[in-house]
């Protein structure tokens, strides 16, 4: 659980995460930069547990895992949108970035809200105004990879490594 | 129900007879492609996995691009762990400074693309390929690392959005002003998860280059993949570059079915389009040349995925003339690959370019993402060629980047300001076949 920060529509990978800081993939460095054009005090404000909330086609642009790893790394537990670019999806469930399609959440949460993200649940609660929203549910086949922890421990059980 | 191309790939590679829409398919990858900014990410992931090599050296591709040539110890480091990599797994399409270029220009140059595969691709930009009628699209580093272990992906079956252009384009119109007229249209996520299959009459004038401008720019839809059904140039380019590098392989042409589909059909009528101009800082900010302001120029770049091809060159070449480049005005000049950059340089595009006060450089992606080789500072205006204009892509969080074709991009570096090239050059460029060396 954690305090909302709110954001726009199409908030693009080159805001997330600048390409001037993709010499890195260590999500403390990146961290320290996330979305520093959009938004200068996010990385100093931003506290672990917090949730990034924003309109739709959110991580359109650049296919740079860097993205959710620099969110990520700056703590927050998840991204509610009212819809995902589909590489930032993909990167977002490979990486271990909890996310939640939820229109309705999104226009029934302020800047500075308490919101609680249960991703498995499929549900997202304010827990500032008590209101609790219904997550779009994910594919099966995409939750058997959130379940097993992302893509590289399903990938390791699927070539049977120990 | 019939189908379309891209359900027919994907079941094809996923060894099923049809593939419905919205069903997650495990497709089998022709190649995987990685750059110097995803490759060093996608090896730490691949090791993770714990697979002991890639699954098929031969279906791999790494290319510096981005960064390349280094432009910091950091970045030079990037390269060293792709080169390394490259080594150890004894990947065969491993393209270096100076033996490559940008990706998704060299791809198809080098015959590793053709009809009928499923490309996938750590860019976003990926998309491009499409354009020769494969399903090709982007994904991140983990994905990637995924493919080079098991050899396949996941993919969600796309519904297609279908877009018909009619009509013979206007003399200064190439795929460039067709894409971003649709853009503006349907919106920076008006094709979202779709495949854009791009069909109409208006693809008899469009050369192979124009047609991978159209499909480049699917990701700025939102789209998974764009993509065009093989007609006879498809075949003739690809038959082209195969005996030019050397490199042949059996492939197989899917066309859609006259029943298939669509969750969306989007006509254009091309006989009306002006050259367009995405204003800054969405790509869908787009509009007719005309309307658009006056805009006083900092700097013109002419590269990138989306418009550094042989023929972008010739038109800005056209479009310059015995001109120079406005006072006040950068104009960087970045061919795509070195066999653009050698064949540009064999029809004398470099020096006149340079002979006009340009900066000409070697391939790299550099400045289209604000990486090198003509960041912009605060405030400055910017005519490209590119496919993004987001906040701070090219540079400062406040410089204003204005997206166009290149005739009208050289028309900013001669005017100094954006402007309809006519009002540069009365005469249209002449169209020519394009053929590229090697």
């Amino acid at each position: 659980m954690g305090k909302a920060f709110l954001y726009g529509d199409n908030v693009d990978t080159d805001v997330i995460i600048p390409a001037r800081y993709l010499t890195t993939s260590d999500e403390k460095e990146l961290a320290a930069h996330a979305l520093e054009d959009l938004d200068p005090t996010f990385a100093t404000e931003v506290q672990p547990g917090d949730v990034v909330v924003a309109g739709s086609n959110f991580g359109c642009g650049s296919s740079r895992e860097h993205a959710p790893i620099a969110l990520k790394g700056a703590g927050v537990s998840a991204v509610v949108a009212k819809s995902f670019a589909r590489i930032f999806f993909r990167n977002a469930i490979n990486t271990g970035l909890s996310i939640s399609v939820c229109p309705a959440a999104v226009d029934g949460i302020q800047a500075g809200h308490e919101v609680e993200v249960d991703v498995a649940g499929g549900r997202v609660e304010n827990k500032t105004t008590g209101q609790s929203f219904v997550a779009e549910p994910l594919p099966e086949f995409v939750m058997d990879i959130v379940n097993a922890g992302g893509m590289i421990p399903y990938v390791r059980t699927k070539l049977g490594v120990a | 129900m019939g189908q379309t191309i891209t359900q027919k790939i994907l079941a094809a590679h996923a060894g099923q007879d049809t593939a419905r829409v919205g069903d997650i398919v495990m497709c089998k990858v022709d190649l995987a492609m990685a750059n110097d900014v995803t490759a060093f990410p996608a090896v730490d992931a691949f090791r993770k996995m714990g697979a002991p090599a890639v699954w098929d050296r031969s279906k791999v591709a790494l290319v510096a691009s981005h960064f390349a040539p280094a432009k910091d110890i950091a970045s030079a480091g990037l390269m060293t762990r792709m080169r390394e990599f490259a080594a150890e797994q004894d990947i065969e399409h491993f393209f270096d400074v100076g033996r490559g270029g940008i990706e998704h220009i060299l791809l198809p140059e080098e015959a590793l693309t053709l009809p009928g595969d499923v490309v996938i691709g750590a860019d976003s930009h990926s998309c491009t390929y499409g354009a020769l009628g494969c399903f090709s699209t982007g994904v991140g580093s983990t994905d990637i690392a995924a493919v080079w272990a098991t050899g396949e992906i996941w993919l969600r079956v796309p519904e297609s959005m279908k877009i018909v252009y009619s009509g013979r384009p206007g003399p200064w119109i190439v795929g460039k002003d067709l894409i971003l007229t649709v853009i503006g249209q349907i919106g920076d996520d008006g094709a979202s998860y779709m495949a854009m299959e791009h069909t109409g009459d208006t693809l008899d004038h469009l050369s192979i280059d124009s047609r991978l401008t159209l499909t480049n720019m699917a990701i700025e839809a939102g789209a998974k993949s764009g993509i065009i059904p093989p007609d006879d140039r498809t075949l003739e380019y690809v038959g082209q570059r195969q005996t030019a590098v050397s490199r042949y392989r059996d492939f197989d042409v899917y066309l859609s079915d006259e029943d298939a589909d669509y969750a969306r059909v989007v006509d254009i009528d091309v006989s009306a389009i002006e050259p367009m101009v995405a204003r800054p800082s969405l790509p869908s900010r787009a509009v007719p040349v005309s309307e658009v302001p006056r805009v006083k120029v900092d700097q013109v770049f002419i590269g990138s995925c989306t418009n550094a091809r042989i023929e972008d060159l010739r038109i800005a070449a056209h479009v310059l003339g015995d001109e120079r480049v406005a006072d006040g005005v950068r104009l960087m000049v970045i061919p795509a690959t070195q066999r653009v950059w050698q064949q540009a340089n064999n029809e004398g595009l470099l020096d006149k370019f340079a002979q006009a006060g340009a900066s000409v450089s070697t391939p790299t992606c550099g400045a289209c993402l604000g990486a090198h080789m003509g960041v912009l500072g605060p405030g400055e205006v910017c005519v490209s060629t590119s496919n993004r204009n987001y906040v701070g892509r090219m540079g400062d969080a406040t410089a204003q980047v204005y997206l166009a074709n290149p005739a009208v991009a050289m028309a900013a570096a001669v005017a100094g300001e954006l402007v309809h090239p006519e009002e540069v050059r009365a005469e249209a460029p002449f169209r020519e076949e394009v053929v590229l060396i090697g």
